[in-house]
């Protein structure tokens, strides 16, 4: 059986898939949208318009990097504030021409820095929350790797979660969390279990609807495709809500916790 | 057990002019240290100044405190004073901690809830306090603050807060970073009515409630020198492998970078938001016809 730490380390595994390959394998027509209008354009998260079957989506991903090159680039996949306020104006988009939103979580955490400070990180991802609980379509948001407190939540003010088997999701990572507490980040396996942060405590918390399995975690073209198809009914489903009911199950949604 | 809190005055003393964690005992007379410029100065005198310094720095004030300082006399009526945590998760040591916090404060959980009149201006009101561990937020504080918001949104009251908070409560877990989406969607629901929000934000409002509510006021004040950001310095020093500069997340750098309206020492504090209040009256003269567009949803608009 597989310890809380041990799903962290694979939530952080090397080899695996990463927020842009969801993206590239699963939807068709992939345009990249850049920038947010404000400030720059963050590599750490990565969105556009693209296809599902017949459907246009827009698209959000946090991106981690493939080669050590790739991952310096885009900051190991932790967002700036123009990263949080890219994924803002995609959403506006998105509900303008009234589209649905699939997000691709996988951050240690939005990043903790002296340009994220003065750019005001907190208020980014504030933004985000307040702007979501509100958005007039549907959102609907898979943890896909690591969910790493407000910075991954930033993304996931969604209709649906849904989380893959090995993801994990948390307030504070097992390493924080052990030395905030404990003074001592080398007790981050016992953090990770009091933390209760893998998916089938999501499910038992209600934080998320659906656990996707990873039985073949090595066949990720299997994962892509059970992804795609379960994203096309979903879609399907939460596009046939009216809009006012829509806002009202999300907002019972999060008032439930 | 922790022992400190047995030896503090009782509530009603502390309201009307209680000691501050810093005081030092003496034989006669009680004073407090202030950590900027390090001059002593009998609690009394304090009190009398607000628990300012006389070199300006703002000593931070219990959540009783603060109403005392803020609310017409006897006007305050408080809500859900009931609600207390539990240990949700069977987290080790957190079940002590919540003891402990409740016997050296005195209260039930992190944030007082009511409503009160500033000036006799009627007005839903919530105030942390960063003696319960530190203000962080966990779910019955994140319950008390949407209750609230929800509470005016149905009575058409605006809200003035004092946030605090040294972040999420690690011991809630994931329940615990629910409250941010919680929480702004109720900010939201009082916001889209049309109904006016005042955050004042106090020493020290970083992590979680940072990036929630306390970001999300239609009006954003601070207490001079507060403490205000996201990560915490020691992270962020861990993180990049550098010293700070000087006053950085302090409310003059978040004024100087555009993400504060205005910082407001203590003793205006009062003055300003009774006349923001007015300001805010959907009764007074001069206001502009239904456009029919509600707040907030306007493109661009809010936080």
């Amino acid at each position: 059986m597989a310890t809380a730490y041990d799903k962290v380390q694979l939530a952080r595994g090397k080899n695996r898939a990463t927020g842009l390959s969801f993206i590239e394998n699963i939807f068709t027509d992939f345009i990249e949208l850049h920038g947010d209008r404000r400030f720059a354009d963050d590599p750490a998260i990565v969105g556009g318009v693209a296809k599902l079957g017949g459907r246009t989506v827009t698209v959000i991903a946090v991106e981690k990097g493939g080669d050590t090159k790739d991952k310096v680039r885009r900051n190991f996949g932790s967002p700036n504030p123009e990263g949080y306020r890219k994924a803002l104006r995609l959403m506006r988009q998105a509900e303008k021409f009234h589209r649905p939103i699939v997000c691709f979580v996988d951050t240690a955490g939005a990043f903790c820095g002296i340009g994220a400070e003065e750019r005001g990180q907190g208020q980014a991802i504030a933004e985000n929350l307040y702007e979501m609980m509100a958005l007039k379509t549907p959102i609907l948001s898979v943890l896909v790797g690591e969910g790493g407190s407000g910075g991954a939540l930033a993304l996931a003010v969604a209709d649906r979660v849904w989380m893959l088997e090995n993801a994990v999701y948390s307030v504070v990572t097992p390493e924080g969390c052990a030395s905030i507490l404990w003074k001592d980040a080398k007790r981050a396996k016992d953090a990770a279990e009091c933390l209760r942060l893998t998916a089938a405590d999501m499910e038992a918390f209600g934080v998320v609807e659906r656990v996707i399995s990873e039985a073949g975690r090595n066949d990720k073209q299997d994962l892509f495709e059970r992804v795609a198809e379960m994203l096309a009914i979903e879609l399907d489903r939460l596009c046939d809500i009216e809009t006012e009911t829509l806002l009202k199950r999300r907002y019972d949604r999060f008032r439930a916790f | 057990m922790n022992l400190m809190g047995l030896f503090k005055s009782p509530q009603n003393e502390l309201e009307k002019g209680g000691k501050q964690p810093t005081a030092q005992e003496e034989t006669h007379e009680v004073t407090a240290v202030c950590p900027k410029c390090g001059t002593q100065t009998p609690v009394s005198e304090l009190w009398e100044n607000r628990n300012v310094c006389r070199c300006g720095h703002h000593f931070r004030l219990t959540a009783r405190e603060r109403i005392t300082f803020f609310a017409d006399e006897d006007s305050f009526t408080e809500l859900w004073p009931e609600l207390t945590s539990h240990d949700v998760l069977g987290f080790p040591g957190y079940e002590q901690k919540l003891k402990s916090a409740r016997l050296s404060t005195r209260e039930k959980e992190a944030v007082v809830c009511g409503t009160c009149s500033v000036e006799g201006q009627r007005c839903a009101t919530f105030v942390m306090d960063p003696h319960f561990m530190m203000a962080s937020m966990g779910t019955v504080v994140g319950e008390k603050i949407t209750r609230l918001f929800e509470f005016a949104t149905e009575q058409r009251l605006p809200v003035v807060a004092f946030t605090a908070a040294g972040g999420a409560r690690m011991q809630e877990g994931i329940l615990s970073l629910m409250q941010m989406a919680k929480t702004s969607g109720a900010v939201r629901r009082h916001s889209d009515a049309g109904l006016l929000y005042i955050a004042v934000l106090t020493d020290p409002t970083t992590g979680g409630v940072t990036a929630s509510f306390a970001m999300e006021g239609d009006i954003l004040m601070a207490e001079p020198g507060a403490m205000i950001g996201f990560a915490g310095a020691r992270v962020i020093e861990q993180t990049i492998r550098k010293r700070l500069p000087e006053g950085f997340q302090r409310a003059e750098f978040l004024l100087e970078h555009g993400f504060l309206d205005l910082i407001t020492p203590r003793h205006d504090q009062r003055d300003v938001i009774a006349q923001l209040l007015a300001m805010h009256d959907s009764k007074q003269q001069g206001v502009c016809v239904d456009s029919g567009v509600k707040g907030g949803e306007r493109f661009g608009d809010g936080v």
